[in-house]
């Protein structure tokens, strides 16, 4: 999970779920609690799919929050 | 006189240190940092402006960053575009290679750039531009610039530029025709080699192939609901003690922790950031911003996953050498094997 995702590709990682900075990767202080864990929540749970999933290229998976 | 622009980030460009990575771009006439030793490098280059810009406004807002720089140089006249040198910094690398990118297309002028071989900037730009074999630190700034005026004074006066081992620079993957003196044909050149290699014999051969570094994709987890997850980053998340002493940059240490106490979420306070790269206010105020634990045990919770490991690992991803962070992933699988932990989730920052 991470933020600059050309430097995941770049270094080999093959399962790659983006997070939104590098600071706070996984909550935007600026944002309520809520939204937070939402995004957290979300992000965590496709990075959790991810390591379920046969992939044949390096793949980065889609977030929708 | 020919004319050049220069790009540094936050910490060259003298705006702070690490505080100061998120600096928005801005364009300042003259010489700032790096800039003024460059100018003086340079005899038939004048440097006119100096654009600064902090690596993580960059990082994270890449699109809008190189916009306003590409606003910046649309009515200035410039023949030759600067970036760095970089060194081992590997987002002030990225952000070198980024702009330079955007200036020779947008442009059409040509860059010069300046990094080590451990910067991950190399790979992802070495094909596109000129980037110099740099040095480690800014030790090396003084070598460094002489390089990049000597490269960048004949780009920028439209000379011929020679092979990427006479000039210096990472070689970009292309070939040119070039006269051998004395001219040996192929077909000779080839036999010698060969009969060097059978003779185990040193010999250079005429095209070397990159070495790829490629880690095999591992299967998938069959049944997440039976696995053992565990959790690693490189964002420098540790007891606010930091009792294994990790460095805050250039990292040769790693730290484990025990999070079995934790049931819902990981407490500030207890827990804090040491990584000098990027500003931890957000990670102290909430280290589940970094280490999702609160995510994680609500998914064990549910049963999505079997369980989480009952520790954590962590170092800090900042100067750190891919050398360094390969061997201390090798030691962390390690503990991962022996605790049979079935897939890893590693945030970085």
């Amino acid at each position: 999970m991470c933020n600059l995702v050309p430097i995941a590709l770049t270094v080999g990682a093959n399962r790659i779920v983006p997070t939104i900075s590098i600071p706070y990767p996984l909550g935007d202080p600026d944002t309520p609690p809520e939204e937070q864990w939402k995004l957290r929540y979300h992000r965590v749970g496709v990075a959790l799919d991810a390591l379920a999933t046969d992939i044949s290229e390096q793949t980065v998976f889609r977030v929708k929050v | 006189m020919k004319k050049g622009i220069h790009y540094v980030n936050q910490f060259f460009g003298q705006i702070d240190g690490e505080e100061s990575a998120d600096f928005e771009p801005v364009i300042r006439e003259g010489l700032v940092g790096p800039a003024t030793a460059l100018n003086e490098t340079l005899a038939d280059v004048t440097i006119t402006h100096t654009i600064i810009c902090g690596d993580n406004y960059m990082g994270s807002n890449t699109e809008e960053a190189l916009k306003r720089i590409s606003d910046f140089l649309r009515d200035k006249d410039f023949d030759i575009f600067f970036a760095g040198p970089a060194f081992r910094a590997g987002r002030y690398g990225i952000a070198c290679g980024n702009v330079c990118q955007m200036v020779q297309e947008q442009f059409n002028v040509p860059v010069v750039t300046s990094m080590n071989d451990e910067n991950p900037g190399v790979e992802m730009f070495r094909q596109k531009m000129y980037i110099l074999k740099g040095g480690k630190s800014a030790a090396d700034m003084r070598k460094d610039i002489k390089a990049m005026a000597q490269l960048g004074q004949k780009l920028a006066k439209g000379e011929p530029i020679g092979s990427a081992q006479d000039e210096g620079y990472f070689g970009r993957g292309e070939r040119h025709q070039t006269l051998l003196d004395p001219p040996i044909p192929a077909a000779d050149r080839v036999v010698d080699m060969l009969l060097k290699k059978l003779n185990n014999q040193p010999f250079q051969t005429e095209l070397p192939i990159p070495e790829a570094d490629r880690v095999p994709i591992a299967p998938a987890v069959k049944d997440l609901s039976k696995a053992t997850i565990a959790f690693v980053t490189s964002g420098g998340i540790v007891p606010a003690d930091n009792p294994d002493r990790i460095q805050s940059a250039s990292a040769t240490k790693w730290g484990r922790y025990n999070i079995s106490q934790y049931k819902d979420r990981l407490p500030a306070g207890e827990y804090k950031t040491i990584h000098a790269g990027y500003d931890p206010a957000a990670a102290n105020e909430d280290p589940n911003r970094i280490f999702p634990l609160d995510a994680l045990r609500a998914y064990e919770r549910e049963g999505k996953f079997g369980k989480l490991h009952e520790y954590y690992y962590a170092t800090v991803g900042t100067g750190t050498t891919q050398g360094e962070a390969a061997r201390m992933g090798r030691e962390i699988s390690e503990y991962l094997h022996e605790a049979n932990v079935d897939a890893v989730i590693l945030v970085s920052t």
